[in-house]
C-alpha cells in the first residue's frame, strides 16, 4: 500500500510540475490588468473581447485549418506511403523511411530555414500557402509512424481472398485492407493535428506578411507583452480538449484501450 | 462492430471539417474596391483605428505586419521572398535600403501632405541617409536614453556610466540589437557612434563583456513592461517609451545621458518591387495628416515630426514637454547612425556575438 | 496488380509515386539547398570556410553549451520519465490509458505561452520568489540562467520521453517475467536482466526525442535565458534573421546536421524495425 502510495506521489508531483505554468496561465486570463507583472482584480472581460478581436480569430482560424488540412494531407500521403513502403525489398525501404523520418529527427530550424530556401527559389509568394506545405512535410513521418505498425500486423491473404473473389483492387483496399488500418489512420491524424498546432520554429520561417497562426502571434506579442485575450483564447482551447477527453473517457473500456496502444 | 461504427463517425467527421477549412481557407484574402497595400512596420508603432480608418475611407485594404528591428527586417527585404509596399525603417537602414538598390522614389505630388505638415528640418536632416531627399517622408523621431526607476536608485543618473555601477547588478536592461548595444559603450568611452577604428571597437567590446555579469537580460520592446513592472532599476529605452511608461509607472524617469547619444529618424520608404506603389504613396499621405498624426502621437508617444500635428496637442505640457520634443540644440554629442559597408556590418556582428556568448 | 500488399518493386513507384514526389520536392531538394548555400561564399565560389566556421571559438562555445545542456536536460528527463513510465505501464493506476493522455494535454497549450509561464514563474518578483518570500526562504534566482533554459527543455521535452519508454514497456509479455520469477529471479534482477534491455529501444528513441529538439532550440535559451546565453540554435538563427549571412548560417546547420546523422546511426542499431518506438 505504501509502494502505491508513493507511485501515487511521484505521479503527482510530475503532475504538478507540467501543470504549473498551465496553471498560471488561467490564473493570468482572469487577471483585470494589461500587464502580467500585476494582479488587478478578477474578470472575464478578456473573454469577452477576445471574440471582438479580428486579430485574435483570424489566427485562430489560420491555426485551425493549417492544423486540419495538413493532418489531413498529410494522413493521405502518409497511407500511400505506407502501402509503397511495405512492397519493398529491406534495403529500399530501409532507405525510404530514412529520408521520409528527416523532417521528425532534423533540428526544427534547419526543416524549417531549408523549406524557406526551397519556397524562395521557386519564386513563392510567401503566406497560408507555403505554412500548410511545410507543415504537411512534417507532419508525414508521424503519420507513417502510426499506420507502419498497424500495416505489418495486416494478413495479405484476406486481400488476395478479396481479389480472388472478384474484388477490384481499390475495392479490396477500401473492404479488407482499409478498416484494419483505420486506427492507425486516425492515431496519425490526430497525432498530425496536435504537431501542427503546437509549431512554432518551422512556421516562424515559412510564413509570410499579415498572416499569423497563433504561435506566431505569440512570438511577436512576447515582445511588446502579451495580451490578456491570448490567456483567455489558450484556457478556452485548454478546457474543450479537457472536455473532450473526458468524454472520450466515459466511452466502453474497450474502445479506449484499443486507441491507447496508438497514442 | 460498435467499435467501427464509432470510427466511421469520426472519418466523416475529420473528412468534413477539413473538406470546410479548405473551402474557406481561400477567402481570408480580400482585397478592397481599391486593391491592398502591404505594409512592415516596427511593433506598436501605429494606432489601428487609424488601419480601420484608412480601409474605410480609401477602400484599400491593409496588410500589416511587424518586425522588431531594423536588422531583422532588412534580410526580408532583400531576398524579396514577400511583396511588400510600405516599410518604416531608421535613418542607416534606409541608407542600407539605398545603397543595395531597394527603394522606390517617392512621387510628393502624390503626398501632399509630407510638405505641407512636416517640419523642413526633418526633411533636412533625413538628406544624411536620404541624399537627394526623394525615397523617404519622416514618421517618428528620437533619442535613446535611460530610463530609470526613482525609487531603486540612489543619487543622480545623468551618465552611461550608471550602467557598470555593481549596485545595480541583475537590475540592468540592455537593447538586444547590435548597433544600439555598441552606441552606448562606444558614447561612453568618447567615441563616435559610428566608428569603425579597431581599436576603438575592441574596447567598446571589451566594455560590454565587463558588464554582461550585470545585465539582468538583452531585450528589445520588453524593457518597457519590465521596467513597468518593476523588474528592473535601469534600461535603456527609446525616448518615444519615456511618456507612455511614466503614466504607467509615475516612479520612472527618461534621461539623455551627458555624453551625448542617438538621435535618430524613422521614415516611411516604398519598396523597389512594391506591387501597389500607388496605395503605397496614398498610405503615406494618409499618415501625413494632423488628424492621423495626432492619433498615432497619443497611441504610441514617439515624438512626431508633424509640427501641424503637435501644435493641436490640447495639453501644453505634453506639446511643450521636454521629454517629447526636446531642443536638440541643448545635448552634447548627438550622433545620427549611419550605415557602415557590408564590412561594417559584419564587423559589428561579429564583436556582438563575441558579447553573447561571453 | 495482382497482390497491393506483397512485395514486388514493379509498380511500387506507381502507387506510391505521391509520395515520392512529395519527399524529393520538400524533404530533399530543400536539404540540398542548405548544402549548396553552406558550400559557397557571398560570391557564389565554392568554400569550405561557411563549415570550418564552426572551429571558431564563438561558435565552438555555443556549440559546446548547447551540447552540454542537451545532454543534462536528457539525463533529467531519462531520470524522471523512466520511472513514471514503468508506473504508468502497471495498468492500476494508469486505468484506460487516461494518465497518458494527461501528458500530451498540455500540448495543446501553446508552446510558447507555455514557456512564458514558467518567466512569470521564475522572475525576480514572479510567483515563486513571492511564495518564497512569503515563507521567509531564501529566492531562487534562476531566470536568465543555464538552469532556467535546462528547466524549459526539460519541461517541454518530457513527454517525448515519457511515451516512447511507456510504449516499450506495455509491449513486454507479462509471461517472461513471470517466467524469471519462477525460475528465482528477484525484483531487481528482472529489471536488470529483462524489463530494462526489452525496454531500450524506447529509452533510444526518447534520448532522441528530447536531445535532438534541446540542442537545436533558440526559443527556449531566448526567453529563459534572456538573451544573455548563446546557444548554437541562437547562432543559426541570428545569422538568418539579424546578420543576414545565410551561407555562414546554412554553413552551421550542415555541421549541426552531423550530429543529428550520429544520433541516427546509434538509434538504428538498437532499433532493428527501423520505424521508431515513439507510438
Amino acid at each position: 500500500m505504501t509502494k502505491k502510495n508513493l507511485q501515487r506521489l511521484y505521479i503527482g508531483l510530475i503532475f504538478f510540475f507540467l501543470y504549473a505554468p498551465i496553471i498560471t496561465l488561467v490564473i493570468l486570463s482572469f487577471n483585470d490588468s494589461r500587464t502580467r507583472a500585476r494582479w488587478g482584480g478578477f474578470t472575464f472581460r478578456w473573454y469577452g473581447s477576445l471574440f471582438q478581436s479580428d486579430e485574435i480569430m483570424w489566427a485562430l482560424f489560420n491555426t485551425l485549418s493549417i492544423a486540419l488540412l495538413s493532418a489531413f494531407f498529410a494522413t493521405l500521403i502518409g497511407t500511400i506511403a505506407c502501402v509503397a513502403i511495405m512492397r519493398m525489398k529491406k534495403t529500399s525501404r530501409a532507405v525510404s523511411i530514412g529520408i521520409t523520418n528527416i523532417p521528425m529527427l532534423n533540428a526544427e530550424i534547419v526543416t524549417g530555414i531549408s523549406l524557406m530556401l526551397l519556397f524562395i527559389s521557386l519564386g513563392l509568394r510567401f503566406g497560408y500557402g507555403t505554412i500548410l506545405l511545410s507543415h504537411i512535410t512534417f507532419n508525414i513521418p508521424y503519420v507513417i509512424l502510426c499506420i507502419m505498425p498497424k500495416m505489418r500486423q495486416l494478413n495479405p491473404s484476406t486481400y488476395e481472398a478479396a481479389r480472388d473473389l472478384g474484388a477490384s483492387p481499390i475495392y479490396g483496399f477500401f473492404k479488407v485492407v482499409f478498416p484494419d488500418l483505420l486506427p492507425g489512420i486516425i492515431a496519425g491524424f490526430l497525432m498530425a493535428f496536435t504537431m501542427s498546432l503546437d509549431d512554432f520554429i518551422i512556421t516562424h520561417f515559412t510564413k509570410g506578411p499579415g498572416v499569423h497562426t497563433l504561435s506566431t502571434m505569440i512570438y511577436s506579442e512576447v515582445r511588446k507583452g502579451i495580451k490578456p485575450e491570448m490567456y483567455a483564447l489558450s484556457t478556452l482551447i485548454f478546457a474543450s480538449v479537457l472536455l473532450l477527453l473526458l468524454l472520450i473517457n466515459r466511452l466502453p473500456a474497450g474502445e479506449v484501450k484499443k486507441n491507447q496502444h496508438n497514442l | 462492430m460498435k467499435n467501427k461504427f464509432y470510427a466511421k463517425k469520426l472519418i466523416v467527421l475529420l473528412f468534413a471539417l477539413a473538406f470546410f477549412a479548405f473551402l474557406t481557407a481561400g477567402c481570408g484574402g480580400k482585397d478592397g474596391p481599391n486593391g491592398r497595400v502591404v505594409v512592415y512596420n516596427w511593433g506598436e508603432y501605429i494606432d489601428p483605428d487609424v488601419l480601420k480608418m484608412f480601409e474605410k475611407e480609401t477602400g484599400i485594404r491593409v496588410i500589416y505586419d511587424e518586425y522588431e528591428t531594423n536588422e531583422i527586417m532588412f534580410p526580408k527585404i532583400e531576398s524579396g521572398s514577400s511583396n511588400y509596399d510600405v516599410l518604416c525603417p531608421s535613418d542607416y537602414m534606409i541608407q542600407k535600403l539605398l545603397e543595395n538598390d531597394l527603394l522606390r522614389e517617392i512621387n510628393f505630388a502624390n503626398v501632399p501632405n509630407a510638405k505641407e505638415h512636416i517640419g523642413a528640418e526633418y526633411f533636412e536632416r533625413s538628406l544624411e541617409f536620404d541624399p537627394t531627399g526623394t525615397y523617404s517622408v519622416p514618421y517618428k523621431w528620437g533619442t535613446v536614453g535611460i530610463l530609470y526607476n526613482e525609487a531603486m536608485v540612489s543619487g543622480p543618473i545623468d551618465s552611461w556610466a550608471v550602467l557598470w555601477e555593481e549596485q545595480y547588478s541583475d537590475s540592468i536592461l540592455m537593447q538586444d540589437s547590435v548597433r544600439d548595444a555598441f552606441m552606448v559603450a562606444l558614447k561612453l568611452n568618447g567615441f563616435s557612434l559610428n566608428s569603425m577604428d579597431e581599436n576603438e571597437l575592441l574596447i567598446a567590446r571589451d566594455a560590454l563583456i565587463a558588464q554582461k555579469p550585470l545585465v539582468q537580460a538583452y531585450v528589445i520592446d520588453q524593457v518597457r513592461d519590465k521596467m513597468i513592472g518593476g523588474e528592473a532599476a535601469l534600461g535603456v529605452i527609446y525616448s518615444g517609451e519615456a511618456l507612455y511608461t511614466r503614466q504607467e509607472n509615475p516612479d520612472l524617469a527618461f534621461v539623455i545621458p551627458k555624453e551625448g547619444t542617438n538621435v535618430w529618424i524613422d521614415s516611411w520608404v516604398i519598396t523597389k518591387n512594391a506591387a501597389n506603389p500607388d496605395n503605397a504613396e496614398t498610405f503615406i499621405n494618409f499618415m501625413c495628416r494632423p488628424d492621423i498624426a495626432l492619433m498615432n502621437f497619443e497611441y504610441i508617444t514617439y515624438s512626431t515630426p508633424n509640427d501641424t500635428a503637435r501644435s493641436m496637442i490640447e495639453d501644453p505640457e505634453i506639446r511643450y514637454s521636454e521629454v517629447a520634443f526636446p531642443n536638440l540644440a541643448d545635448f552634447y554629442g548627438l550622433e545620427t547612425y549611419r550605415f557602415l559597408g557590408a564590412e561594417g556590418d559584419e564587423l559589428y556582428n561579429q564583436l556582438w556575438k563575441e558579447i553573447k556568448s561571453w | 496488380m495482382a497482390n497491393l500488399l506483397r512485395k514486388k518493386e514493379n509498380n511500387t513507384f506507381i502507387i506510391g509515386s505521391p509520395y515520392f514526389i512529395w519527399v524529393v520536392i520538400f524533404i530533399v531538394v530543400p536539404l540540398i539547398m542548405i548544402f549548396y548555400y553552406g558550400l559557397i561564399d557571398r560570391n557564389g565560389n565554392f568554400t569550405l570556410e561557411n563549415i570550418a566556421a564552426i572551429a571558431q571559438p564563438v561558435h565552438l562555445k555555443a556549440l559546446r553549451l548547447a551540447l552540454w545542456l542537451g545532454v543534462i536536460a536528457t539525463v533529467i528527463c531519462l531520470i524522471i520519465a523512466y520511472p513514471l513510465a514503468y508506473i504508468l505501464s502497471q495498468t492500476s493506476i494508469n486505468r484506460y490509458g487516461f494518465v497518458v493522455f494527461l501528458f500530451i494535454l498540455p500540448m495543446w497549450m501553446n508552446f510558447l505561452l507555455r514557456t512564458l509561464a514558467w518567466q512569470t514563474l521564475l522572475e525576480k518578483t514572479g510567483v515563486i520568489n513571492n511564495i518564497l518570500v512569503f515563507l521567509r526562504l531564501p529566492p531562487l534566482n534562476i531566470i536568465n540562467t543555464p538552469a532556467a533554459i535546462v528547466l524549459g527543455m526539460v519541461y517541454n521535452f518530457l513527454p517525448f520521453m515519457v511515451l516512447p519508454i511507456y510504449n516499450s514497456l506495455l509491449k513486454i509479455d507479462p509471461n517472461i517475467i513471470n517466467a524469471a520469477r519462477d525460475l528465482g529471479a528477484n525484483s531487481v534482477k528482472v529489471l536488470q536482466k529483462i524489463i530494462f534491455p526489452l525496454s531500450l529501444p524506447g529509452v533510444i528513441s526518447g534520448i532522441t526525442m528530447v536531445f535532438i529538439p534541446a540542442l537545436t532550440t533558440f526559443v527556449i535559451s531566448n526567453l529563459l535565458g534572456g538573451s544573455k546565453i548563446l546557444l548554437i540554435g541562437n547562432v543559426i538563427e541570428e545569422e538568418f534573421t539579424h546578420a543576414g549571412n545565410w551561407h555562414l548560417g546554412s554553413g552551421l546547420s550542415i555541421v549541426l546536421m552531423l550530429f543529428i546523422i550520429v544520433n541516427m546511426i546509434i538509434s538504428s542499431i538498437f532499433d532493428k524495425t527501423g520505424e521508431g518506438n515513439f507510438l
